[in-house]
């Protein structure tokens, strides 16, 4: 019986620290945070 | 909510609304999919009768298993829920800033690609190449409206945008002088179908372009089936030598190969495997985007076969990581810990907002798929944005518009997925493209299942 949780971003978190818009226009999963 | 799923071995619980990812074993995922339905009695209970011959599967250990479930609600990681998205700001996209346009520098093109969604470049109109002084104009365009964006991108599109070289490099330089007079910085994309690449263009692109889309379909056969010439003459030899030259030349990095598959090669895994046997490592294969009535295009029936060649694509890509030659296969790409932030899964790719395409003689479209359909020109380089309604219905269309997105666990992933495809299929930017969503939600069990295989070692 085993959980492993893997590391994540805070997808609620970042309604804080996120949001500045600079990543790239996708043409959303592959796209990295450019912040 | 909670989507729980095995893939190739690999059992795996994606909590929806925080992002979380659990790797786990058949009973942890029985556990989870009981818990918030069950009492703690009734989930042993479920467990033990499920399980009868798991030997680890006493009171201790099924005690503990559900604390750790517990822990897990508790730390917002499991069962997580999506209040926190009602905030109203989320519900609007920002159309006052555009960061990235689609410059249609030729509609015209030396090949002649039956499945090609431009009408072999001309995009339902004349043959046309875009001026410098109108590309210079769209670059003066979207730095006036980039606010305070620092980055923006500008993709050279077609038809076959070297048909049109001395022009895009005139636009490059243009760029970077702009850069200095407004502190921003352009990442120049191309997309080319590799025809006319020689030395001088490889040297340019090497120097100023951030990233080269390089179209080939895989095997000789597919390929040349559908992207001739003008007298039908396959393009694969041409193509091929110049590609990889190319990549060498940008130390394999800068670029996707970038194939599309169709009804006619269902088994796309097989040119796949062709082009990282061509030595390339930078991937990507798209379903082909068509008419539902036209021979090509793909059906629901397809959908079983296209879920194995995305499944053992996977493996395949394990294994060749393993033995020291791997490739990235773009939708698979998946930056858990630095991924997007909620603001843009909630947005999308931005069309109609933020990314505009401007074609050959300074007219504005939502995006690319768009341009040709008269009754998306959303104004023009001189005039600016001048059909207002149709941007603001671009800037509503978030996650939050498509309703039969509600219930899906990929809804994040997704952002409601492209507008242009929803279009096509629905007749509805915020409709849904079913086989579209069914493709997209494998890919994204793979890419987790690929991210729990290589946290394994």
């Amino acid at each position: 019986m085993e959980i492993k949780t893997l590391k994540t971003r805070d997808l609620k978190l970042s309604m804080e620290n996120g949001g500045c818009g600079e990543c790239q226009t996708s043409c959303v999963a592959n796209q990295p945070c450019e912040q | 909510m909670i989507h729980t799923f095995t893939v190739r071995g690999y059992s795996i619980a994606l909590d929806v609304f925080s992002g979380s990812v659990h790797v786990v074993d058949r009973v942890a995922l029985e556990a989870i999919r009981l818990y918030e339905s069950k009492t703690r009695e009734e989930t042993a209970s479920s467990l033990i009768s499920l399980f009868p011959d798991e030997p680890d599967l006493t009171e201790e250990n099924i005690n503990s298993l559900l604390d750790t479930l517990g822990e897990l609600k508790s730390a917002g990681k499991l069962y997580s829920s999506d209040d926190y998205l009602r905030s109203t700001d989320l519900c609007r996209k920002d159309s006052a800033v555009i960061k990235a346009l689609c410059l249609h520098v030729a509609h015209a093109c030396n090949l002649t690609c039956s499945y090609c969604f431009a009408g072999q470049g001309k995009y339902k109109g004349q043959t046309e190449l875009m001026s410098a002084e109108t590309g210079c104009k769209a670059l003066d365009f979207l730095v006036e409206r980039s606010g305070k964006r620092r980055h923006l991108e500008v993709d050279f599109f077609g038809g076959e945008p070297l048909l049109n070289w001395e022009v895009v490099k005139e636009i490059v330089r243009y760029g970077r002088e702009l850069e200095k007079k407004h502190n921003k910085l352009f990442r120049f994309t191309l997309t080319t179908n590799g025809v006319a690449l020689d030395e001088e263009i490889m040297a340019f692109c090497n120097r100023e372009m951030h990233n080269m889309v390089l179209s080939l379909d895989g095997r000789k056969e597919i390929h040349d089936h559908y992207r001739v010439d003008h007298k039908g003459r396959g393009s694969y030899d041409i193509i091929v030598p110049k590609f990889q030259e190319f990549v060498r030349s940008r130390k394999d990095s800068g670029y996707y190969i970038r194939g599309t598959y169709t009804k006619n090669n269902l088994d796309f895994l097989e040119d796949i495997r062709h082009m990282a046997d061509l030595g390339f490592t930078q991937l990507s294969m798209e379903p082909v985007v068509t008419a539902p009535d036209d021979p090509e295009a793909l059906t629901e029936k397809d959908l079983s076969i296209l879920f194995n060649q995305y499944e053992e694509l996977a493996l395949l890509m394990l294994k060749r990581k393993r033995e020291g030659r791997g490739f990235d296969f773009y939708h698979f790409n998946i930056d858990l810990e630095n991924g997007p932030c909620i603001k843009k899964r909630l947005s999308g790719c931005g069309s109609g907002t933020e990314y505009l395409a401007v074609t050959p003689n300074g007219d504005l479209y939502p995006c690319h798929q768009f341009v040709g359909d008269e009754g998306f020109k959303m104004g023009s380089l001189d005039e600016g944005i001048v059909n207002l309604g149709l941007q603001d219905e671009f800037a509503k269309n978030t996650l939050f518009s498509h309703q039969e997105c509600r219930d899906c666990w990929a809804q994040l992933f997704c952002a409601g997925g492209c507008a242009a495809n929803a279009f096509h299929a629905t007749g509805s930017i915020s409709g849904v493209y079913k086989l579209g969503c069914e493709l997209f939600k494998k890919r994204i069990e793979c890419a987790l299942m690929l991210q729990a295989a290589l946290t394994e070692a």
